[in-house]
């Protein structure tokens, strides 16, 4: 549509523009303050430009919050994450989408109810499970009798314990338990055209072929979103490994040190050694979503021009 | 609106469905209804099992003024973060929809926000915030004190509402432009036809169809800010200054892990629990209502 608006063009890139700037201001005042020296960023003048210190300041963040192995367990988490739920949420939509059985409403509202409870409220009773995995499973056993009637018959006290605490499975399973992408492959999956079904079921193929050669290849968009979300999600995580991880030399993550960056109250203020640490916090979720933003808003709403 | 299945049930449904179930089952169903226990108990200081004590946990967390404290707290915090982030956002995505020349740098410029990690941006605005070197510390030349938030109160709240609704904008830029861009051309032009100019058309046109998605964000937002809340107030405020920024979260964590009053803090989180779920209540309804919409 042409219209000629010179007038309200400059309002709309001025707004625009601001609206950038409003939101890249701080990152900006963190960069700059990464390449200054402690001196310099103590100063009360303000800087806007950089200086020459980054890679002093990233080295020294580096060491400081012993980034290396933290910057392993961050990425193995992640991406765990990511294959475990792109997986298992196909799965579970698949299931309830596209199979006739009594419960699969029902089991589309028990995923669906998971949807509303976020980790963060449920942190002390899921902690628990953390420590003992097997514990609910332990309880139905004890509850219902089995494990008395194992005890009696070889002799053997039944206790099932699988601890968590201090481990990657504490860290990804907990994590790969809500129904996000369960809920965005079904939205998707119920766009499907009956023809499509119809026409596969001619041709001979059972559900998991169809599922296999027709849908995933058709989620992609879906399924690229969903690990943009993802690995951002768990990258991002806080308060949880904060929790669970109490060994930090070997299992915390990069999230989880930024505390130790925060200057003391007593010793100079190093904020440009804090501030480059916060920077390679950012980065690796940063990249993954500017680089994928094309099928990363594509697909998290459909829209339907 | 349920589609009609198309394979028979077989072995291979139930073989799908079961990793899903199975995990929730064991860090969300059992842990929920394990709080519902913990509520209703008291663990005994040296071990021997939990105490039945009914609704006393729940009369302690409420009788605790500190707790209706971080109720309103959490309550001011979700309602000004979300309004600044939303108001933002909105005003952000209807320009940005005109699609004038820079239209793709403008959206990833707006979008990138969301990758940054939530007590990551509160170290950076931590050190921006901080009174003696930070940008703010300009405030304290005009007139010294005038910004601590390591002493004031408000300015802490002040600090973690701003931050939080940064990190906010984008994930509501990107539902409202897309919710901009699912309105059919032919509206919009058939607007200018009848002599809608472009800002008469925001607010006659397209202000009004983006209505869901305006509720929505409204749900989500606010919901995200009780529970994001605390990676940013425990890196830029821990809870200070003299609990000011002591949100609902915030107040489990230190009860829960640090006091290990395990009983009060699951009390506290079911109180949360239900509160969210209120809230929540309201999204499955929009995603209802959105249905018949397109």
């Amino acid at each position: 549509m042409i219209e000629r608006t010179p007038l309200l063009n400059i309002v709309t890139h001025a707004i625009l523009i601001l609206g950038a700037l409003l939101l890249v201001v701080p990152i900006w005042m963190a960069f700059v303050a990464a390449t200054l020296t402690v001196a310099e960023v103590n100063s009360p003048d303000v800087h806007y430009l950089p200086g020459g210190e980054l890679w002093t300041n990233l080295t020294a963040a580096w060491t400081r919050a012993e980034f290396g192995v933290k910057f392993m367990n961050s990425m193995i988490v992640a991406i765990a994450v990511v294959i475990g739920k792109v997986i298992i949420s196909a799965i579970s939509a698949f299931s309830i989408v596209f199979f006739n059985y009594r419960l699969r409403m029902v089991f589309f509202w028990v995923i669906f109810i998971t949807l509303m409870l976020p980790l963060e409220v449920r942190i002390v009773p899921t902690y628990s499970v953390a420590a003992n995995a097997l514990y609910p499973f332990q309880t139905i056993l004890d509850a219902t009798g089995i494990s008395w009637l194992i005890a009696q018959i070889s002799g053997v006290e039944l206790s099932l314990e699988w601890n968590m605490l201090n481990s990657y499975t504490g860290l990804i399973l907990p994590l790969v338990a809500t129904a996000t992408g369960t809920f965005l492959y079904r939205q998707f999956f119920l766009t499907i055209p009956d023809e499509l079904v119809e026409a596969a079921k001619m041709d001979g193929s059972g559900p998991f072929r169809f599922f296999i050669e027709v849908l995933l290849p058709l989620s992609r968009t879906n399924i690229a979103a969903l690990a943009t979300i993802m690995f951002v999600y768990a990258w991002n995580q806080y308060l949880w490994p904060l929790l669970i991880i109490t060994d930090r030399a070997n299992y915390s993550t990069v999230v989880m040190e930024l505390r130790r960056l925060i200057p003391g109250p007593d010793a100079i203020a190093d904020w440009n050694v804090a501030m480059a640490g916060t920077l390679i916090v950012m980065l690796p979720p940063l990249l993954v979503v500017v680089l994928m933003q094309r099928w990363f808003v594509r697909g998290l709403i459909s829209t339907e021009k | 609106m349920q589609k009609r299945a198309y394979f028979k049930a077989n072995w291979l449904a139930y073989l799908f469905i079961a990793p899903q179930l199975l995990i929730i089952f064991v860090f969300f169903y059992w842990p929920a209804s394990q709080a519902m226990y913990w509520a209703f108990t008291l663990e005994q200081p040296f071990g021997g099992g939990n105490q039945w004590v009914g609704l006393d946990n729940f009369k302690a967390v409420f009788s605790d003024e500190t707790y209706w404290a971080s109720i309103w707290r959490s309550i001011v915090f979700a309602v000004l973060s979300t309004g600044l982030a939303m108001s933002l956002a909105l005003v952000l995505a209807l320009f940005a929809d005109r699609q004038l020349r820079g239209y793709r740098f403008f959206r990833v410029g707006m979008i990138w926000p969301y990758a940054i990690a939530a007590p990551a941006a509160a170290l950076a605005f931590r050190f921006l915030f901080n009174p003696q070197s930070g940008v703010f510390a300009y405030l304290n030349t005009l007139s010294p004190g005038l910004w601590n938030p390591a002493l004031s109160g408000v300015d802490a709240m002040t600090a973690i509402i701003i931050t939080q609704a940064w990190k906010q904008v984008s994930y509501s830029f990107i539902f409202f432009l897309a919710g901009l861009q699912s309105i059919p051309r032919s509206l919009i032009e058939a607007g200018s036809m009848d002599g809608a100019r472009v800002m008469r058309r925001m607010v006659d046109l397209q202000l009004p169809l983006l209505a869901p998605t305006i509720f929505f964000l409204l749900v989500i937002n606010m919901t995200d800010s009780f529970t994001d809340s605390f990676g940013i107030i425990d890196i830029l405020t821990e809870g200070g200054p003299a609990r000011a920024t002591e949100l609902m979260v915030y107040k489990i964590y230190v009860d829960g892990f640090q006091g290990l009053d395990y009983s009060g803090a699951a009390a506290q989180s079911l109180v949360l629990m239900a509160l969210v779920i209120l809230m929540t209540f309201f999204q499955f309804r929009f995603i209802e209502r959105r249905v018949h919409y397109t």
